[in-house]
């Protein structure tokens, strides 16, 4: 339990102090969303229906920013190899780390979410579910990415890679994430979507541990 | 305890780096690990550390590295060339997040013993090299495992710290514990034992299981 807490204060101490990323995350999501309503001209029901679709992608593409560091910068400097002796299992350590990152990119833009939808001209009803959509959507998002950050840790500028790797294993999280948003705005019924969402969260915060922690031990040896 | 290695051969990239080393540390004992550059002391190091695949047995403390990998792992500490230490954190917070870790060492005494309270509050890039590598090697005090393995571990460190560093090996020693050194200096241990490694000349390839590599050498 103090190795756990240990390594999560740890990861947040890094990613809140300079050169951490947290607040990148949330900066690209907001200018990202900001700059739609410029593209797309301002036709309030053409950005309503874009916007469950818009504010999900701006979301993925936030999370894939800092992705690349989560596993790197331990193995550039010699602490994973510390790590690799410590008492903390490997697959701990990837759980508590994809969770940090979670915390420190997700969940801001769980919160900044409902004021962009504003900008967007996001219907009533589909604010809460835009925040539920996204708190249960986001964790997977993390862990997908730190198995592409695992698989890529001893490559130089793997960053492109890793986006390569796992953008594609976002579109489930995508589309039943934003499907949650349009059923709602559009008055039907959420719950299929978001139970697929909910299941493919829980499916990958199930395998993330033990399929990062292999690619891990693949790079160390 | 003890430390018994057996027949140990090491390949990187499928050209073999050492092979036949057989050699026991018994407790409370330094050994030097010697020979030229290249000669494979970082990388039977990072073996027995379980960070390599080998060849060989590994037997620390009757436990096998070859059967449980953790088992050995978790008696270890490893110091290598990289100080694992997090820039933006101070001197004091990169200690207690490793201490806190680990558990079991105590904390006070690794900041005594490495001088470490001048610098406490200093962040860590703000360090000279020899203070980050006394950083670096304070983590052995505070993860208080039996069997040191240790890579080079006074490059940057003054005579006079070198020499508090070797009083430091040999109370670790003097505890019980075992010491593995790759060095090229004499760190003043008294009458340390000398393994010696010989380049070597036979450039054998590995029978490689990497379907990748397979004939990719041929």
């Amino acid at each position: 339990m103090n190795a756990t807490l240990a390594i999560l204060s740890r990861e947040l101490r890094l990613a809140l102090r300079s050169g951490g990323g947290a607040g990148l995350g949330l900066a690209f999501f907001l200018m990202v969303v900001m700059l739609i309503p410029f593209g797309v001209g301002p036709v309030p029901h053409l950005l309503a229906q874009i916007a469950p679709g818009t504010l999900w992608i701006a979301a993925l593409l936030a999370c894939l920013l800092s992705l690349d560091r989560l596993f790197q910068a331990d193995f550039e400097d010699g602490t994973l190899d510390i790590l690799a002796l410590s008492p903390m299992p490997l697959e701990g350590l990837v759980a508590i780390k994809a969770f940090a990152h979670w915390l420190t990119t997700g969940l801001p833009l769980v919160i900044a979410a409902p004021i962009l939808g504003i900008t967007l001209n996001l219907a009533d009803s589909a604010y809460w579910w835009l925040v539920i959509s996204l708190a249960v959507g986001t964790p997977a998002l993390s862990f997908l990415g730190a198995i592409g950050a695992a698989l890529t840790v001893g490559i130089r500028r793997g960053g492109l890679l890793l986006s390569l790797l796992v953008l594609p294993l976002y579109i489930p999280t995508l589309i039943f994430g934003a499907r949650c948003v349009t059923s709602a705005s559009e008055g039907m019924d959420v719950m299929p979507a978001f139970q697929l969402l909910a299941g493919v969260t829980l499916f990958t915060l199930a395998l993330t541990p033990i399929a990062a922690a292999a690619a891990l031990r693949m790079h160390m040896r | 305890m003890t430390l018994s290695v057996s027949n140990l051969a090491c390949y990187r990239t499928g050209r073999l780096i050492f092979s036949d080393q057989s050699f026991t540390l018994d407790a409370g004992e330094a050994v030097m690990l010697r020979g030229p550059n290249g000669s494979g002391k970082s990388t039977l190091l990072r073996a027995l550390a379980g960070m390599l695949p080998f060849e060989g047995d590994v037997v620390l403390n009757g436990v096998s590295l070859g059967n449980d990998h953790d088992g050995v792992q978790e008696q270890i500490a490893y110091a290598g060339h990289l100080d694992a230490i997090k820039p933006q954190l101070t001197v004091g917070e990169n200690l207690t997040f490793w201490a806190r870790l680990f558990g079991g060492g105590s904390i006070d005494d690794a900041v005594e013993q490495f001088a470490l309270a001048e610098i406490w509050d200093r962040p860590a890039h703000a360090c000279s090299a020899g203070q980050k590598r006394r950083l670096g090697l304070a983590r052995l005090v505070v993860s208080a495992r039996t069997l040191w393995l240790l890579d080079e571990p006074t490059v940057s460190l003054d005579v006079e710290t070198t020499a508090r560093f070797a009083a430091i090996i040999k109370k670790h020693c003097a505890s019980g514990g075992m010491a593995l050194i790759a060095t090229h200096i004499d760190l003043g241990l008294d009458t340390p034992r000398e393994i010696m490694l010989d380049p070597n000349v036979v450039q054998k390839s590995a029978p490689s299981n990497d379907p990748f590599l397979s004939e990719a050498w041929e």
